[in-house]
């Protein structure tokens, strides 16, 4: 039986409060808010941190490819799914590739994978930009999907979610395109792309339940997600679904985010259905709607794996946690303003070589401990710091280990793309000191004893290099001496 | 550590000190011109009777040619040093073991920083090709983290210890105000001190050295031979340098409320000159002043003060120009200004000064003691370099 052995979204923590919008240039916005990524995260951390959630659900989970879809890549020519690949350890004989440009492309992975064999991380990821006031800007969204797709009694166990089959219909249309280098997406009038996508979207899912042999009413949730926010809506009644079948898409605490949503919506539904399955069981269909250029239809049914399914922390518990973005700083990290910068030397460029020895440190966040001392040495060393011994060190990943903030300090000077710095020197649960920079948290917020967690980002960005490490974010639900484990 | 030291083997008999501060109309070259013309005036050589040369600084230039260049030297041995803000201190610490070997008879010293050429507020330095995971925090950043720690520590409340760190802070103001080549030369209140707007943590840019262009240098000769230059040389008693291993920065047994590579060294230059109780043996002290709170903390590493009462000791005006160890009378890296491969120079032109009683009348130190310390640091609290120095006008 192949299907979804684990599933996680990841939401940035940041939030616009879409009427923040109006409220500045008296039009755009609307209800609601969009997630926003902090201006240390690209598509590729998004995506990590998703993957970290879906590896850690099922620690056993051996994938033999990672893919990477995105709209919105932080490189071209190189791959960037190497990045997520260096980030999640994965051994050098699974490769990585990415599913670029298109905001079909997210879907198009997740497909292969039902119809390729072994075990596939299909991460997806998106941070979806729009000119001042439009509608792309208020109505798109951030966020990091994570889907392993693979097969029954496999290391990672059984699935949780069988693949019943898909139907996709497919048709060369513009509604809505790029330029390679624009930041903003141009869209054709609303009209001409509703009818299309309603057209193929009644196509595709009735192709669908007829390859598994399903009727519409059969289906227990239906997740329907796109760029075109009133053909999503306008199809809803012509699919023949159960009242209260649709599932919310996100897009009042989200908003659309490209090639991740239908991963993220994905996710958040599996987790629901976990979290009541006491309630109403398994073998629940899900249908999976997508329209991009055509439309794409996946069908699932829950199995009684899903019981035992637990994700770190859930798509609706990082719905619920973000905090407000001020609308000119989400300006500035988006690059549509240009703020002052303080008068510091802005970085330098990484060194492809420096950074290349150091990939399990720089990352992985593998430090290293001293076998006889128990020393643990943040970044990895040859001679210990305790007892002296040389060459005596085992690896030691960091990365999902959680700390206690010992003491802190607000940098108002150093250069920083969203200044002030933030840093704390943490003490890490089982051994470690490492002083580093907090994300995720405003300045006067922070206190000695709060605990923090590892969050890979990317710290700055020199001629086209971008500079990619770990920060500490708080973990709002614990204090010092309390544990959430 | 076992250091047999250069006791007694190596005088100062000359020095020269350019005025700090932002010399927009002096270059470097300039700058290693005005102190090398005073040091070989006040020592009465000229520089073909130095026999060879130490430059320090930290980011000026490369290489001894940074030196023998503006000075045209020839077919002279010169040797640039860098050791971060300790820099100028290296110089001298070479020079004098290099006489102290019997290797020359006659060495000169000199450090040198054009900073304010830079463009940007406070220091910056230039790393090597990384993989970017450094941290790229500033000094005062760093720095401003021994405050709530030590507070912390000793249960001091935030009110006292803002008030203690502007008692440094005004202190040095004060010295400064009284010594002609400082860059600032203004008492400043500690009210102003308070409310001035903050840089990183607590600290605010009245906790902060200045930034300042500027050049020092000594000559250094055989003690048998001091007499042949100046009837008041200063002899070296005791120079220690250690160079941290940075695991303070790892090590969660660290809490940043001392500075054990400072210790270290004060330790060794005790043991090297003979002082066993500092506090009343030393005229005064030259120290690394970078921010108010690391001053506060050396109190403590250096011995002058009991671990928990160095605040209460700066409170009760110890440390003061009148008080019982003046510390940085020529107002230190706060009100003199630092630029970093001068400043370790500029602490000895201090207790070449004082020692000699050349100091102005206005900050000229009354006391019958003959020894002076100094101290410069450089890097950050868990991971530093530290040198500390003890010189004298007697023998034995």
């Amino acid at each position: 039986m192949r299907g979804i052995l684990s599933a996680a979204g990841y939401v940035p923590y940041r939030r616009l409060d879409r009427a923040e919008i109006n409220r500045f240039f008296g039009t755009g916005g609307g209800k609601g808010a969009r997630a926003v990524a902090s201006h240390d995260e690209d598509t590729s951390t998004l995506g990590v941190e998703a993957a970290r959630l879906a590896l850690r659900a099922r620690p056993d989970l051996e994938p033999a490819a990672l893919w990477f879809a995105t709209s919105t890549p932080a490189y071209l020519d190189k791959t960037n799914a190497t990045v997520l690949h260096a980030a999640l350890r994965l051994p050098s004989a699974v490769p990585a590739f990415d599913f670029g440009g298109a905001l079909r492309s997210g879907a198009g992975a997740l497909q292969s994978a039902l119809t390729n064999s072994g075990t596939v991380l299909v991460v997806s990821a998106d941070a979806r930009n729009g000119l001042a006031t439009s509608g792309d800007e208020s109505l798109g969204g951030d966020a990091g999907a994570a889907i392993v797709v693979g097969d029954d009694d496999g290391p990672g166990g059984d699935v949780i979610a069988q693949w019943l089959g898909s139907g996709s219909a497919t048709d060369e249309f513009l509604d809505r395109w790029r330029i390679p280098g624009e930041q903003r997406s141009k869209l054709w009038e609303e009209r001409f792309g509703e009818t299309r996508y309603l057209a193929l979207g009644r196509e595709a899912w009735e192709r669908a339940l007829k390859n598994v042999g399903l009727a519409g009413d059969e289906v227990d949730r239906v997740i329907i997600t796109g760029m075109h926010s009133r053909a999503n809506k306008a199809l809803v009644r012509h699919l023949g679904i159960r009242e209260g079948a649709l599932r919310d898409d996100l897009s009042g605490t989200v908003g659309q985010s490209g090639t991740a949503h239908p991963g993220l919506l994905l996710a958040a539904t599996l987790e629901e259905e976990a979290g009541r399955i006491d309630d109403v069981g398994s073998a629940r269909v899900i249908a999976l709607v997508h329209l991009a250029d055509g439309a794409d239809v996946f069908l699932f049914r829950t199995t009684d794996a899903l019981r035992s399914f637990q994700p770190p922390r859930t798509v609706a518990a990082q719905v619920g946690d973000g905090a407000p973005v001020s609308y000119g700083k989400f300006l500035s990290w988006r690059n549509m303003v240009d703020l002052e910068p303080p008068r510091r030397p802005e970085p330098q460029r990484v060194s492809s070589s420096a950074a290349w020895r150091s990939e399990a440190w720089k990352f992985g966040f593998v430090g290293s401990r001293d076998r006889t001392s128990g020393a643990v040495h943040l970044p990895p060393a040859r001679v210990s710091m305790k007892g002296g011994a040389t060459d005596d060190m085992e690896p030691l990943p960091m990365a999902d280990a959680k700390g206690t903030v010992v003491t802190f300090t607000v940098d108002r000077m150093v250069y920083s793309p969203s200044p002030p710095v933030v840093f704390a020197v943490v003490d890490f649960d089982g051994g470690g000191r490492f002083p580093v920079e907090l994300t995720d948290v405003d300045d006067g917020s922070l206190a000695i004893g709060d605990r923090v967690e590892m969050t890979f980002r990317r710290l700055f960005t020199a001629d086209g290099i971008h500079d990619y490490f770990w920060k500490a974010k708080p973990i709002r639900t614990e204090r010092k001496g309390e544990s959430t484990q | 550590m076992s250091s047999h030291g250069i006791r007694d083997r190596v005088a100062i008999v000359g020095m020269g000190c350019t005025t700090f501060g932002e010399r927009w109309d002096k270059g470097l070259d300039d700058l290693i011109v005005e102190a090398a013309q005073e040091t070989f005036e006040s020592a009465g050589l000229t520089k073909d009777k130095v026999d060879a040369y130490w430059f320090g600084t930290a980011q000026s230039g490369m290489s001894g040619i940074t030196l023998a260049r503006p000075l045209q030297l020839e077919n002279k041995p010169v040797t640039r040093v860098e050791n971060y803000c300790a820099t100028g201190a290296e110089a001298l610490r070479a020079a004098a073991y290099a006489v102290a070997s019997g290797a020359y008879d006659v060495a000169m010293a000199l450090g040198a920083e054009k900073v304010k050429d830079g463009g940007y507020q406070g220091l910056n330095s230039n790393n090597p090709p990384n993989d970017g995971t450094a941290r790229t925090l500033t000094a005062a950043a760093m720095f401003s983290m021994v405050a709530p720690a030590y507070g912390a520590k000793y249960g001091i409340d935030d009110e006292q210890m803002t008030d203690v760190l502007a008692t440094i802070s005004s202190k040095n103001h004060f010295n400064g105000a009284r010594n002609s080549r400082a860059q600032f030369r203004k008492e400043v209140s500690k009210e102003t001190i308070c409310a001035s707007p903050r840089v990183a943590g607590g600290l605010g840019v009245f906790d902060c050295a200045g930034v300042a262009d500027g050049a020092a240098a000594a000559i250094v000769v055989r003690a048998e031979d001091a007499h042949l230059y100046t009837d008041k040389p200063l002899y070296i008693k005791g120079l220690s340098f250690v160079a941290g291993s940075g695991s303070g920065l790892i090590d969660p047994d660290y809490d940043y409320t001392h500075f054990p590579e400072c210790e270290a060294a004060a330790i060794d230059a005790y043991q090297q000159a003979g002082v066993t109780d500092p506090r009343r043996q030393l005229a005064l002290a030259e120290v690394h002043d970078c921010f108010t709170p690391t001053e506060l903390v050396l109190m403590e590493d250096l011995g002058f003060a009991e671990r928990g009462n160095a605040w209460k000791e700066v409170l009760a005006g110890t440390f003061a120009l009148n008080g019982e160890l003046p510390v940085n009378p020529d107002g230190g890296l706060k009100s003199f200004g630092h630029p970093v491969g001068a400043s370790g120079l500029r602490m000895f032109f201090e207790c070449w000064l004082q020692l000699r009683r050349e100091a102005p009348p206005e900050r000229q130190i009354d006391t019958d003691r003959t020894l002076a310390l100094t101290h410069n640091l450089g890097g950050y609290p868990g991971e530093m370099v530290s040198f500390v120095s003890v010189v004298g006008t007697e023998l034995g």
